[in-house]
């Protein structure tokens, strides 16, 4: 079971069916089911999530990416700043970058104002934290990997030579 | 007065097209999924149609010279390298408006009045009208299921294509998927050696093969020299429209279909060259990735065709599987699952002897519309 054509796959569709998968890998649905399970356990696949467009959905829904700065300390390295700010439920995505800035921080809320407090409160406060800069995501066109917009229609012959 | 009158033989003596017709039936039928469309379901890669909006930008809208530019000669002789093909950008290559059309050229360049051309059948629907448009005599060759649809020199023999003046070769094959490797091809090359023919190698799905790589008969002995090879960017590169392909062979040869394109078409698309050159030059990831998005389907249409029960033998190549008819009609099989499922496909027997009792099933179409159509399959046949 080759184990990186399985990856492509469910990075492209994680909701295909096992049988579906295994008709697609040539391989049998036994062993797609195993590959699958090895893949959850060894914590390479760490989960399947729907990719939203929010701006076609009524609730509230708001975005920000933050950028921090952090002072590091003798005591204190980007692991234990980070474990400490993964545990908010707010943050979606928390990435160690390099350039200006130490981390960037994706926070998810139902309003600005929730957002923003939450930067404030929580965020800011942090001793190492010497500097926050927060974006809030105005529009959305492509996310992972998927164009938002409403898609071409297929419009080529409906038979061909 | 009537045109009616005036028709000339040449055109009158070539039927109406088979799939003209199943293109009008599927026309009028409502939410039709088909798996009758010969072209790629993707785009070209972004960054080649930007070439193109740049070159257009750039004010690029002149002709270029007959062959095409220089530059993109000088990229295709260098690409054609991994096929083992090696042709001077110079005098031996030249760039068409489509394959199409350097097929076209060749027959026209090539055949005489009366001069026989081989086609190996199944085969696609244009390679029989092209020759008696030049006033070649078409010499069907059925290949065969029990053979993968590849051909051999016995079919060839079984034909009377020793006689034959011009061999046409179409592999990965449209309509059937089928491929030939170098050691197939060898008998073949003995046979054209032995009765001196000519080939006119169509290797327009050369990039799109699933198992194994390409392998042309131009690299063979002593074909290189009584070969012209056919590609293009349509396939691989998901340009149809853009009409863009190229020709290869011994510089007297160019210079003959060179001498027909200059009158003809004067110069291929120049908004396509650019666009085929950044092709070339850039998109060899976003072909990689259309190429294995068309082998998760090519696996999942073979598993499920074996599933239903349906014969279909493993096709390796182009985008197209080519599977068996239950009861063999195919026409009424096509037309009823066109009915009754709203799923588009083509009769085998609209290519050619050989094809008759199979379906042409293209899986150049979403996984989704695959998914729906394979059930829709299943029905159709569990019903009837």
């Amino acid at each position: 079971m080759d184990k990186r054509s399985l990856l492509d796959l469910l990075r492209r569709d994680a909701r295909e069916s096992v049988d579906d998968i295994a008709r697609q890998l040539g391989a049998d649905a036994e062993a797609v089911a195993a590959a699958l399970e090895e893949l959850e356990a060894d914590g390479v696949v760490r989960g399947y999530q729907a990719v939203v467009d929010w701006d076609r959905v009524s609730d509230e829904h708001v975005r920000a990416q933050v950028e921090v700065d952090v002072e590091l300390d003798r005591e204190t390295g980007y692991e234990e700043i980070a474990t400490r700010i993964a545990r908010f439920p707010e943050v979606a995505t928390l990435r160690l970058v390099s350039g200006d800035y130490d981390f960037f921080i994706e926070v998810e809320g139902e309003s600005m104002h929730d957002v923003s407090n939450f930067v404030s409160e929580r965020i800011a406060p942090i001793p190492e934290v010497t500097k926050t800069v927060t974006h809030f995501v105005m529009d959305s066109y492509k996310e992972e990997g998927i164009e938002l917009g409403d898609g071409d229609d297929d419009d080529r012959l409906s038979v061909s030579p | 007065m009537t045109f009616g009158d005036h028709l000339s033989e040449r055109v009158e003596q070539v039927p109406p097209s088979g799939i003209r017709r199943f293109f009008e039936l599927a026309e009028e039928v409502d939410d039709v999924i088909s798996l009758g469309v010969g072209e790629p379901d993707f785009s070209a890669p972004w960054a080649a149609r930007t070439a193109a909006i740049d070159s257009l930008e750039r004010g690029k809208t002149s002709y270029t010279s007959n062959r095409g530019m220089r530059e993109l000669r000088e990229a295709i002789s260098e690409r054609v390298t991994r096929y083992g093909q090696e042709y001077d950008p110079e005098d031996e290559i030249i760039v068409t408006t489509g394959a199409s059309e350097a097929v076209d050229l060749a027959f026209r360049a090539f055949v005489d009045q009366g001069d026989i051309v081989a086609i190996p059948q199944p085969s696609y629907i244009s390679y029989t009208p092209g020759a008696l448009f030049a006033g070649g005599e078409p010499l069907p060759v059925p290949t065969h299921a029990e053979d993968e649809f590849k051909l051999t020199p016995e079919a060839l023999e079984a034909a009377g294509a020793d006689e034959a003046d011009v061999l046409v070769l179409c592999y990965p094959n449209n309509p059937t998927g089928a491929v030939m490797t170098d050691d197939e091809l060898a008998g073949v090359a003995e046979f054209v050696r032995e009765h001196d023919l000519i080939v006119l190698s169509d290797e327009i799905y050369a990039d799109l093969r699933y198992e194994d790589d390409h392998a042309s008969i131009a690299t063979h002995p002593g074909m290189r020299e009584r070969t012209i090879v056919f590609n293009g960017f349509s396939k691989a590169y998901a340009m149809t429209g853009l009409r863009l392909g190229y020709a290869m062979g011994p510089s007297e040869a160019i210079d003959a279909m060179n001498k027909v394109h200059q009158y003809a078409m004067l110069s291929a698309p120049t908004t396509a060259q650019y666009a085929a050159l950044e092709a070339l030059r850039s998109c060899d990831d976003a072909v990689e990735e259309m190429v294995n998005e068309y082998d998760r389907r090519r696996r999942f249409v073979l598993a499920r065709f074996e599933e239903m029960g349906m014969d279909c033998f493993e096709a390796k190549g182009a985008f197209y599987v080519f599977p068996e008819v239950p009861d063999g009609d195919d026409e009424a099989f096509a037309e009823g699952l066109l009915e009754e499922q709203n799923v588009a496909l083509v009769p085998g027997s609209v290519f050619g002897s050989g094809g008759e009792g199979h379906l042409r099933v293209s899986y150049a179409t979403s996984m989704k519309e695959l998914r729906v159509a394979m059930n829709r399959i299943e029905a159709y046949v569990r019903d009837t």
